[in-house]
């Protein structure tokens, strides 16, 4: 023990900040004369706003726990002992802070080797234990609960995960190996692979109990009571727990398999935390318990120390707080009130602004349009949207008739806009018409109302500086599709005053979308990037590589999508009408493909065709291109890319389009869908070498997406 | 149209453990609205044979309605306690015999036919909501002297007694409290208590009260057995310089709740649930608020005659002990000795405590252990005191009664 308490002494050092978890040993009488039993409670003096985690000085505490109850099993004092935590909380994992400051492998070794060594000791206690999942349960949290003989769960429990492949870790306290041993290799994989990788999907209590790892459940009213009267009838022989046998033959490798084209799906193979676990999984199959402790050592330790992690942190807290305190945004006290709001246009991008509208801000949205049939025709969409959130379940019989009457249109701006605070337009992109347009509602709304544009490349001080207030012009640049991903780029124009910019950043707030405060200036910030990206692709394909290549020396970025199939999704037209934007902005750095402008006047949608099944390029495509004879390496598309875009970034930084790096990480992570394992692509091309080939620095300091130096 | 009244019956009964009211109290941290959801929840566990959206009514009593005893508690705890959305429920209040009101009122509901079933119970948490929290007496009742300033004072209401009966001793009180004790301790020996009492989850951050962490509280706090008359004798007189009422021969502080099912006879055997007593008549009375402790006595009076019987044919009786004094009097007044073993035979409040709106409830579970103990005894009766001036007493008969008896 001496080992342990060593090493945990020293982790805490490196990490004296940490909000230290307190174990508390309480004694109780159980029901059925059932025995004392021995109740440790799980608590960081904190309400549930604060949720329970381990750093080394929790592990300590609970250390000196078990001390108590060893001793107490030991003498016969206990039956039994439980583990359960504070009111809403049971433990939700590690504290990620104590994992950033580590810089030396040893420590880091001890951080996982920490962890199971006072977690083993659960599972060695002489007596039954058992752990009462009561409220939010992810990672340790979930871990030391496996080490447990018997668990129960809440229906009340919110979200129960073992998130640490999302970030970029292993469940490394004995999750890899003691879930599968448990519930089987196919279940452990849905819960460590498929849920984490999918956004970090969480689990309700039933669905614990369902899958295996939680033995009985409890509703939350009396969860604990009933969980120690349950507790009471298996010591007593009453309740006899089964569980299923574990088929440890082809099934087990078949499951392992099968995970790893998940993973393959989900990153494609850019980032190593899920495969670790699997390897790890895969391992489990002889129930060697301690063979696979050692192992999620070794993986932990390997990959705290490598810079996926360390950019998978990075991005939790930049969607996670910066994300949620948007830089530079001025004080919120400054934001008028928004009690209704007017949507210029009908069109399908309008309707899915006035049904998001609609539904956040739950106010009054009229659509407004040039002739009836238009209006009519965006009502009925949204009008159609709310039916089927309505058949999902997503929306009752009072709910959908709310939003419907919120809903409606009109021709007449002066009646439907003289008393809305905040009007969007969704109308074609040319400058003249988006200037008529706000000429328009200008006349006939008050002189506060908010006029917002939904451009994607039009400038915002542009198309103010007619107006009689442009001070109250803001960009509000939304992605497609809306109701799926979160950012909003909010463009503040050189007249937008700061009430403005509150007010919108008050109702991207109510939105739930993620705002990021923009400079006006071309494509703003992921647009910019993702064309310079495709950009510096298609003129790869343009000089000559093959498309094939092409795809295979992006690969290594486990993109959510290749930006060959990206180019399909936003439309060829719109990328083409982007690439003339910038290139029009910047005519050396943005290029107009001649090969995309056949295409898109070729009417094709893009350069794939899927008629066979497979993945293939388009014929009618291929034999539009007229190519060069320059082929380049996988490796040098890649360096070409990522070149190009590092340097676009550091210029943006430079024209002060955002104030910093973690903006712009912020923005492709929570717009473009780019993956954690990158950082949002900042950590990444710093810790590759590119930032500081290009640009002569890094983008971030060390330490901020890396290991500290 | 014409209408039948319908007989009522006592179908089943719990409690919560009580707890010493204050901050190293079991139930310090224990929200007063989560005792009584978890003694409603066990009730309905106890009978599954009765479909909660069968339920037509929850009567739930407290003395302090604010707080986490407010918000028409009787709904808000069935909602919380996972009823069906389908099923009312309102508060009540008239302080002591709260719970005791509750039976009655729905009692009165499935006579007159609005419901076939009814939840009643109580709740009072005296540590997070003392007796006179945020009470705003009309000054009236001081200027034109309706009551005397130690009405609104129990322990000033018991001393009063003690001055109209003198013969009935601090001594007789004493030697009372300590057979309180003495028989609430042999119950427990004997398991009579335990199967009625909900264990409740307790949560416990401070040191000074003891483990920290969770617990489990599974029998009642306030009890002192070994109780002696010497150490009874020492106590301090709080209400008065040497006077006669102490912390040991009254009902403490306390934190509680109880909770029943009261049904129409026909409805409970139709479901098969269990009929435990037989409601034969109930009364409230007032008195002079000075003496409040003397309510049992015209309310048990006219209780009787409502029933056409007298008290020679009561067999069982569950008396609230707020303080001896009171049983004593009533004991007195009926001409029963101080330690008949009709009365109280399981011990009362002195040894359990008394959370105030919850112990009316205590009173009908403990009488319908009495009556399965005993099917020779056809009636017995609950009683109480009640403040402002006023007593209660239930009438119940035995469905057990065979004559002869065991």
């Amino acid at each position: 023990m001496s080992d342990t308490t060593a090493l945990l002494k020293r982790a805490h050092e490196l990490f004296p900040d940490e909000v230290v978890t307190s174990a508390h040993v309480r004694h109780l009488d159980l029901p059925l004369g059932a025995g004392t039993f021995a109740l440790i409670t799980l608590d960081n003096g904190f309400d549930h706003t604060k949720p329970t985690t381990f750093g080394p000085g929790s592990l300590a505490k609970l250390s000196e726990a078990l001390d108590q109850v060893e001793r107490e099993a030991a003498a016969g004092d206990i039956a039994a002992v439980g583990v359960t935590g504070k009111p809403f909380i049971f433990a939700v994992g590690a504290d990620l802070k104590g994992v950033e400051v580590l810089k030396e492998h040893s420590d880091a070794l001890a951080i996982g080797k920490g962890g199971h060594d006072v977690f083993k000791r659960i599972a060695a206690l002489p007596v039954p234990t058992f752990a009462f999942y009561n409220g939010a349960a992810m990672g340790g949290g979930v871990e030391i609960g496996l080490h447990c003989d018997y668990r129960t769960v809440s229906t009340g429990v919110p979200a129960f995960s073992l998130p640490e492949c999302f970030l970029g870790l292993v469940p490394g306290w004995g999750g890899c190996t003691i879930l599968p041993n448990l519930i089987g290799p196919a279940k452990a994989i849905s819960v460590i692979i498929e849920n984490s990788l999918s956004q970090n999907r969480q689990l309700k209590g039933k669905q614990v109990f369902d899958l295996g790892i939680a033995d009985a459940v409890f509703a939350p009213a009396d969860f604990l009571e009933q969980s120690l009267l349950w507790a009471a009838t298996v010591l007593k022989g009453e309740t006899v727990v089964e569980r299923p046998e574990i088929d440890r033959g082809e099934a087990w490798d078949a499951a392992v398999a099968h995970g790893r084209a998940i993973a393959d799906s989900k990153v494609h193979g850019a980032a190593p935390a899920p495969y670790r676990a699997l390897d790890i999984i895969a391992a489990a199959k002889n129930g060697d318990l301690q063979a696979g402790f050692d192992a999620e050592d070794a993986a932990l330790a390997d990959l705290i120390m490598g810079g996926e992690l360390r950019s998978g942190i990075y991005a939790f807290n930049l969607v996670q707080k910066r994300g949620k305190r948007p830089f530079g945004a001025p004080d919120k006290s400054l934001a008028r009130p928004v009690t209704k709001v007017g949507v210029v246009g009908a069109g399908l991008m309008a309707s899915q602004l006035a049904l998001l509208f609609a539904r956040q801000l739950k106010v009054p949205v009229v659509l407004t349009d040039i002739d009836q049939e238009r209006v009519d025709k965006g009502v009925g969409y949204v009008h159609g949207e709310i039916d089927k959130l309505q058949a999902k379940g997503r929306l009752n019989q009072d709910g959908a008739n709310r939003l419907k009457g919120l809903v409606t249109g009109s021709l007449d701006k002066a009646a439907a806009f003289g008393d809305a605070d905040f009007v969007i337009e969704a109308v074609f992109e040319e400058m003249g018409v988006k200037q008529q347009v706000f000429a328009d509602v200008e006349a006939v709304v008050s002189p506060t109302c908010i006029l917002a544009t939904n451009t994607s490349s039009l400038s915002v001080t542009e198309m103010a500086s007619k107006l009689e207030h442009p001070e109250r012009v803001v960009g509000f640049h939304f992605f497609n599709p809306v109701a799926v991903l979160p950012l909003l780029e909010i463009v503040r124009g050189e007249s937008t005053d700061d009430a403005s910019l509150a007010t919108a950043f008050g109702v991207a707030k109510k939105l739930k979308k993620t705002g990021v405060l923009v400079k006006d200036a071309p494509a703003f910030v992921v647009n910019r990037i993702l064309t310079r990206f495709m950009g510096e692709i298609q003129t790869v394909v343009d000089e000559g590589t093959p498309i094939d290549v092409v795809e295979k020396g992006v690969e290594p970025l486990g993109l959510p999508m290749s930006p060959i199939v990206l180019i399909e999704l936003v439309g060829p037209a719109i990328a083409l009408h982007v690439s003339e934007t910038l290139h029009g902005a910047f005519p050396d750095r943005f290029a107009v493909s001649e090969n995309l402008a056949r295409v898109v006047k070729a009417g094709k949608r893009g350069f794939y065709t899927w008629a066979s099944g497979q993945q293939e390029i388009d014929p009618e495509v291929a034999a539009l291109l007229q190519v060069g004879d320059v082929v380049l390496t996988p490796e040098q598309v890649l360096d070409r890319a990522l070149s190009a875009v590092a340097q676009e970034i550091a210029l943006m930084l430079d024209e002060g389009v955002v104030a910093e790096a973690q903006d712009v990480d912020l923005c492709l992570i929570t717009g473009a869908g780019w993956p954690f394992h990158l950082g949002g692509i900042t950590p990444y091309l710093d810790r590759s070498g590119v930032s500081e080939r290009v640009n002569g620095k890094p983008f971030l300091a060390p330490g901020i997406a890396s290991v500290p130096a | 149209m014409p209408r039948t009244a319908r007989d009522v019956v006592f179908v089943d009964g719990v409690r919560t453990p009580f707890g010493k009211a204050g901050p190293k109290g079991i139930y310090a941290e224990t929200r007063a609205d989560d005792l009584v959801i978890k003694a409603i929840r066990e009730l309905l566990r106890r009978n599954p044979s009765l479909d909660p959206a069968r339920v037509d009514e929850v009567a739930i009593a407290a003395t302090t309605q604010i707080g986490d005893q407010g918000l028409t508690l009787g709904r808000s705890a069935a909602l919380l306690a996972g009823l069906p959305k389908t099923v009312p429920g309102y508060s009540i209040d008239r302080m002591c015999a709260g719970a005791m009101t509750a039976a009655t009122s729905v009692a009165g509901g499935i006579a007159f036919g609005a419901y076939d079933i009814a939840i009643a119970g109580g709740v009072e948490h005296m540590g997070r909501h003392p007796m006179g929290e945020g009470v705003d007496p009309n000054p009236r009742f001081m200027s034109e002297k309706i009551v005397d300033e130690s009405a609104l004072f129990m322990g000033m209401t018991a001393e009063n007694l003690h001055d109209r009966f003198p013969h009935l001793t601090k001594e007789r009180c004493d030697a009372y409290a300590v057979r309180s004790q003495e028989k609430a301790a042999k119950a427990y020996a004997n398991g009579v208590i335990q199967p009625d009492l909900v264990p409740v989850a307790v949560r416990r951050t401070d040191e000074a009260g003891g483990e920290t962490g969770w617990g489990l509280a599974t029998v009642d706090e306030p009890m002192r057995p070994g109780t002696t008359m010497e150490m009874l004798a020492g106590l301090k007189t709080p209400f008065r310089p040497h006077g006669r009422i102490t912390a040991g021969n009254a009902a403490g502080l306390n934190d509680g709740a109880t909770a029943s099912l009261i049904a129409a006879e026909d409805v409970a055997r139709e479901l098969g649930l269990p009929v435990k007593m037989r409601m034969v008549s109930y009364a409230f009375v007032g008195v002079e608020p000075e003496v409040m402790g003397i309510g049992p006595v015209p309310a048990t009076e006219k209780a009787l005659r409502q029933a056409g019987l007298t008290i020679a044919d009561i067999g069982a009786f569950e008396i609230n002990e707020a303080f001896a004094i009171q049983v004593l009097s009533m004991l007195d007044h009926f001409g029963i000795a101080d330690d008949d073993e009709r009365v109280n035979p399981y011990g009362g409040a002195i040894a359990y405590g008394h959370p105030l709106a919850s112990s009316g409830v205590r009173l009908m579970t403990q009488l319908a252990r009495r009556f399965e103990e005993r099917p020779d005894v056809r009636y017995g009766l609950t009683s109480m005191c009640i403040g402002m001036g006023m007593g209660g007493t239930v009438i119940w008969e035995n469905p057990n009664f065979t004559e002869g008896g065991k």
